[in-house]
């Protein structure tokens, strides 16, 4: 019994420690993870950023980036010891037995081929097949993949082809020798719900025709349960738990998957609509814009209220972002204008008043880029203290302190710290107190959770909440993530193509019937339920889902 | 197209700023160049014969359409050597263009066989570097690199002379070619020059060949291509190769465009008869014309070199050689 | 034409010899992966590495044991190993020492960085005490014509030598030490404060142009490309023509029309890096907040843009004055520099050059020339080996 167990493994790995890099010393990044895999398994590794994951599934392939050794452990596909293996053999096995499907496949094809050429190149070099066979081959896959034009879609050029088309095109490349072993290293993070979802369907469609085994890398739970028969948990190089995924999603036994888990339960309940004369404290009046001559956007128009947030919603290049450029005034629209308090303001920033700039502040999606590097924490929130309330010395340094603690921050010890100082939600509560500091009564918040790990992300919606109730703040929140919008907004703005498709209360939104977009984005979304993917197919069939939904809809 | 126009324009911009710099000197010119000593006279006949009392704008245009026809008027040392003879100044005396001519050769002479030499030499040192980096190679090769970057074209060139001409006398001390000179053995009058100036290209050229190899090495597609189990010398010539194409075509160029700079010293260091040493000569003698024509052609061809290391850069880009 | 076929040799038998190499370690090591993955190329550059270091090796024990009578034939072979020797054990010294001696921050330092660098910085630290306290250190005043004319270096009376001008006086008389040591003051500092002019120029007008934008940024530069277009030596080989009638119309030394020149010139590499780097810094988000608050062009330049772009402007003044000093030599070398009878290397070495011809037999006499050469390419070496330091560290932090 034992002995058929053993064959049945596909890749086995014990106690894998890995060592990267930094400043000429080797720390060690993963401690000791055990792995199992059978054939036809597929895995879903899951952790947040710094956990190490794709450098286990590199390793997995007995691969290191540069600046990374493996210094302990063992690593078995298929009896060979892929540690210890020499770089003949493990050449052997890559691409042929054991491919590997990477994040950015705009940037992991090369420029300078066709896509049929680097897709016959594994087949070919590994005598698997013949050029000519492998190119009907592809086109098949591509078929399967269900990319548009699979007869000549392989004969363009990487750049000439869409993101989501590439990732499929990839995973097609992957599948070219038929391979026991395919690993995704967070294969649809960089792509838009709509994209992200026939990606998926189409992944998990061949893996199972192939009855090829796979480890799915995702820091995406809702992801990673559609596509997995067993999940991993790692937190920063250690093994947390592992179990199938059905289990997994009902009953996780550690508290640090519990909370994971929990993430997602944050709502706050909707406040109740405002009165119907009431003035809003911004009002975007029929706006529309262009960055010279190309128009982003079309006739927006919405209204935030004091004490609301309105969630603006939409995918890449909807222009959310352009919306919020012309309510700062950073691009002055070509018609409609914005009221603040019921006054128009100037077009463009350089001729608003001070206290009209004061009012209306910004914490961007990167922290990183939003605060000074050279500049410590307690220069960064003073200067608007002293700016725009003209306070100094010991009652500036005061107010900067009570701002500290605002944002849960302990002021005596990070009063004197440098950004690169504090870890990412850190930096983010810096950007929210600095914005405080203004006394504004209207924020913009421009995707700002979207670069932090969840957990994080969620002290940070927290946060804003308490700081709305407590101080009456008007919140325009920019996201692209509709769960986000589910925790924090009163009223929801949809964008697409720099118009409003649909806009009114939240738990109107999330009630049917919606706009078919909305509908669209909202069916999208991956739900924390294993059936979720199985049951919109059954439900919608193949054609109806993602992007050839919205090209339908012209 | 556009920036071949572009670079006309440049080069017609250039043509003016060299003309003006050149009229910005002071006071009466003829009488500086004929000395204290000279009657005014004299002063007026050679002012006449140079054309120097004729508009400004007049003599651009005039200087500029021979320009364009090799035409750059007559040398002012030999314009000056029949005044004093009392003849005619303009009849039966070398033109720049004459002057110019043969020395223009040797110089190609000298920058080709510089860029055969190194040009092989260094892109093949910097790929290695690239593939073999951090190791021992790549360490001995960026020290020594950075020491000949730093070193002045002139001390480059004594150690050469000292330890390839002086202590072992293998080559000339002196560049003294001629026209009628075999082709081997005027390879061999020139190949001291062109060592030296090998040395100072091959640093530049080496080390930006290393740093777009390894910035190409570094990105997702060489990665990928290694996790299909292609075999090294594969990744290298069918994944990095056309890619690296581009860059390695624009570090070529641009060096090209620098060993204008540095011919003149190594030029005059060798004594070797090229522009560059007519051109430090005639920039001691104030010889205008002189001057003027040789900043005019070394000019011409910096902007050429770095014109074609643009196009050739847009040619060699997959991206935008098929376009969407 | 056995030289070339001995090369030959060595380059076809090291083949043979590598490959024989691998296999032997492989079959001694039982395998070790160290010796089993490595291409047969590398090998073959560890053959031809030890092949060199052997030649070396064997041509320094002839240096030392040769004949010295009549000719030293070996003396620049023995003088350049030994001089490298010295200069490593001092970069090592002195590296060491900054381990142990210092504030805490250099300590921290000292310890991760290469020989290199550390010869470097103790270079640039004896150039800048030596062009400092020149009148004081130099034993002669640097116009101060001598007794005796060509007095060969070393200090040897028996080879033509004088122990009182330690490295020889020149043509007219005068002591090269000396002149070298006030050389450092004049050449050095003349350079360093062209650098700091073209700083000044192209450094504020490149932040300006990339915080305004607009028209002024499209003027500037276009008058840029336009001077860029030009090479640079030979654009000041030009002006240097001109400004030297203007110099003597005017009576002013022609030094400070060169200090100009130089500096405008350079001034547009300067430009185009401070705009680029302030293009980067202007993108940021935490700028967009700043010109949101409503803060003015000044607290935009000096409070937000040039802290970032410190790193960056270090690292290219380093290189920019090695260009300039490089420069500078070069013109003076050309005869139309620094302005004689002040004391500067690139004029020494035109100056001296012809006794490089002696070196066949009166190795001693040919290196008076080497010397300021060599002091040029010294500083210039020590410079770029910080700057490349400096630029591998914050390139290093990034990743």
């Amino acid at each position: 019994m034992a002995q058929l167990m053993d064959n049945d493994l596909l890749l086995k790995v014990r106690g894998l420690k890995i060592e990267g890099r930094a400043d000429e010393t080797w720390n060690q990044i993963v401690n000791g993870v055990d792995l199992d895999l059978k054939k036809g398994e597929v895995l879903g590794l899951i952790g947040e950023s710094g956990a190490g994951k794709s450098t286990v599934g590199l390793a997995s392939m007995g691969f290191t980036r540069d600046g990374c050794r493996i210094s302990g452990g063992s690593v078995e596909f298929d009896g060979i010891d892929l540690v210890n293996a020499s770089a003949n053999v493990k050449r052997q096995l890559l691409g042929k037995r054991i491919a590997y499907v990477a994040q950015s496949a705009a940037a992991s094809f090369n420029p300078a081929h066709k896509l049929i050429d680097q897709h016959t190149e594994g087949p070919t070099q590994h005598g698997v097949m013949s050029k000519s066979e492998s190119e009907n081959d592809g086109i098949e896959l591509y078929r399967k993949l269900r990319l548009p034009d699979p007869d000549s879609i392989g004969f363009r050029y990487p750049h000439q082809v869409s993101g989501g088309q590439l990732q499929r095109a990839m995973t097609a490349m992957a599948m070219a020798c038929r391979p026991d072993l395919i690993i995704f290293d967070e294969p649809t993070t960089a792509l838009d719900v709509t994209t992200q979802i026939e990606v998926l369907a189409s992944i998990r469609e061949i893996v199972e025709e192939y009855n090829t085994a796979a480890i799915y890398i995702t820091h995406d739970l809702a992801v990673v349960a559609q596509m997995a028969d067993k999940i991993k948990v790692l937190l920063k190089g250690d093994e947390v738990e592992e179990a199938d995924t059905r289990t997994m999603l009902s009953a996780p036994k550690e508290d640090y998957t519990k909370s994971l888990w929990a993430v997602r339960s944050f709502e706050r309940p909707q406040k109740p609509p405002v009165a119907v004369d009431a003035t809003p404290v911004v009002r975007v009046h029929n706006v529309t814009a262009a960055y010279g001559t190309v128009p982003v956007l079309h006739d927006v128009s919405f209204d935030i209220h004091e004490g609301r947030t309105v969630a603006v919603v939409g995918e890449s290049g909807s222009g959310k972002s352009t919306t919020a450029r012309c309510i700062t005034g950073l691009l002055p629209p070509k018609q409609g204008h914005i009221e603040f308090d019921g006054q128009p303001l100037p077009l463009d920033y350089r001729k608003r008043t001070k206290d009209q700039l004061r009012q209306a502040q910004m914490i961007y999606q990167m922290a990183d880029t939003a605060l000074n590097p050279r500049s410590k924490i307690g220069d960064i929130i003073g200067r608007p203290v002293e700016f725009y309330l003209g306070l100094k010395g010991a009652a500036k340094r005061k107010r900067v302190e009570e701002l500290l603690d605002q944002i849960e921050l302990e002021p005596s010890q990070y009063i004197d710290r440098l950004p690169s100082e504090l870890s990412g939600g850190q930096k983010q509560r810096i950007g929210i107190a600095r914005a405080l500091a203004a006394e504004p009564k209207f924020i913009i918040c421009d995707e700002v959770t979207s670069a932090l790990d969840q957990l994080v992300a969620e002290g940070i919606l927290r946060l804003l909440a308490k700081l709305q109730d407590d101080l009456k703040l008007s919140y325009m929140f920019i996201t692209h993530d509709l769960a986000t919008v589910k925790a924090i907004a009163d009223e929801v703005v949809v964008m697409k193509d720099g118009k409003v498709v649909e806009q009114g209360l939240k738990n109107d939104m999330f009630q049917p019937p919606h706009h078919p977009y909305t509908d669209l984005l909202l069916s999208s979304v991956p739900e924390m339920d294993p059936d979720w993917l199985d049951n919109l197919l059954a439900e919608r069939g193949v054609d109806n889902i993602g992007d050839a939904a919205v090209d339908k809809m012209g | 197209m556009q920036r071949l126009g572009l670079g006309l324009l440049t080069l017609l911009v250039v043509s003016i700023v060299i003309f003006v710099a050149v009229n910005a000197l002071p006071g009466d010119f003829a009488q500086a160049i004929l000395g204290q000593g000279a009657t005014p006279e004299a002063v007026a006949a050679f002012r006449e014969d140079l054309g120097l009392n004729r508009p400004y704008l007049t003599r651009y245009f005039e200087w500029l359409a021979g320009a364009v026809r090799f035409d750059f008027g007559t040398a002012y040392s030999q314009a000056q050597f029949a005044e004093f003879a009392g003849s005619d100044a303009g009849s039966g005396l070398g033109s720049v263009a004459e002057m110019l001519g043969p020395r223009f050769r040797n110089t190609i002479f000298l920058a080709g066989l510089t860029a055969l030499i190194a040009v092989p030499f260094s892109i093949t040192i910097g790929v290695l570097a690239a593939l073999y980096r951090n190791s021992v190679f790549d360490r001995v090769a960026n020290i020594s690199t950075l020491t000949s970057i730093s070193s002045p074209e002139f001390f480059l060139a004594y150690i050469l002379i000292l330890f390839l001409a002086v202590i072992n006398p293998i080559l000339p001390v002196l560049s003294l070619v001629n026209d009628e000179m075999a082709l081997t053995e005027r390879i061999r009058m020139t190949l001291l020059p062109a060592l030296t100036l090998t040395l100072v290209v091959t640093a530049h050229m080496m080390r930006m060949t290393r740093a777009a190899i390894i910035n190409l090495l570094a990105s997702p597609y060489i990665e990928m291509a290694r996790l299909k189990g292609i075999s090294p010398m594969r990744v290298i010539v069918r994944h990095a190769l056309p890619n690296a194409l581009a860059p390695i075509i624009n570090v070529i160029a641009l060096n090209l465009a620098y060993l204008i700079t540095g011919v003149v010293v190594v030029e005059v260091v060798f004594v070797y008869p090229g522009i560059g040493q007519l051109f430090v000569d005639s920039v001691k003698n104030r010889d205008i014309p002189v001057v003027q024509a040789c900043c005019l052609i070394f000019a011409a061809a910096y902007i050429l070199l770095n014109l074609m290391a643009d196009i050739l850069s847009i040619l060699s880009n997959p991206r935008l050689r098929h376009p969407k | 034409m056995s030289t070339w076929m001995m090369i030959l040799a060595v380059v076809v038998a090291a083949a043979p010899v590598a490959w024989a190499m691998r296999a032997g370690l492989q079959s001694a090591t039982g395998n070790a992966p160290k010796w089993r993955d490595m291409p047969l190329s590398v090998a073959y550059g560890y053959v031809i590495g030890a092949v060199i270091l052997a030649w070396l090796a064997y041509t320094y024990y002839l240096s030392v044991t040769a004949e010295r009578t009549p000719v030293d034939t070996y003396f620049f072979f023995r003088t350049a190993v030994h001089g490298f020797v010295l200069f490593a054990a001092a970069a090592w010294v002195f590296r060491l020492l900054g381990q142990y001696v210092g504030t805490a921050g250099t300590r921290k330092l000292f310890r991760n960085m290469p020989v290199t660098a550390a010869f470097g910085i103790l270079v640039i630290l004896i150039y800048a005490i030596v062009s400092i306290f020149a009148g004081l250190i130099a034993p002669y005043g640097q116009e101060e014509v001598l007794g005796s004319a060509n007095v060969v270096p070393g200090g040897n009376p028996a080879m033509g030598g004088n122990p009182e001008f330690p490295l020889g006086t020149d043509q007219i008389g005068r002591d090269i030490l000396s002149r070298l040591i006030y050389g450092a003051q004049n050449t050095v500092g003349i350079a360093f404060a062209t650098t700091c002019l073209a700083f000044f120029i192209g450094g504020s007008l490149g932040f300006l142009a990339a915080t305004l934008q607009g028209w002024l940024d499209q003027v500037i530069s276009r008058t840029v490309d336009v001077l860029m277009a030009i090479p640079a030596l030979i654009f000041a080989l030009l002006l240097m023509t001109i400004a030297t009638v203007w110099a003597n119309e005017f009576g002013i030394n022609r030094t400070y029309f060169m200090v100009v020149i130089i500096a405008v010139i350079d001034s547009t590499r300067v430009f185009r890096l401070a705009r680029a780097v302030g293009l980067n810094i202007v993108v940021m988000d935490y700028i967009e907040a700043a010109k949101l608050r409503g803060e003015g062009l000044g607290y935009l330049i000096f409070k937000e843009i040039l802290p970032n772009a410190t790193a960056p402007l270090l690292a290219e003044f380093g290189l920019r004055f090695c260009f300039v000093f490089l420069t500078i030599a070069s013109l003076s070398f050309l005869g139309v520099g620094i302005q004689p009878p002040l004391a500067d290397w690139g004029t020494m070495v035109r100056d001296l050059s012809q006794f490089i011809n002696f070196a066949a037999f009166a190795p001693q006499v040919a290196s008076a020339p080497l010397l300021a050469a060599g002091a040029i390419a010294l500083l210039t070496v020590a410079v770029n080996f910080v700057v490349d330091w400096m630029l591998h560290k914050s390139s290093g932090l990034k990743e």
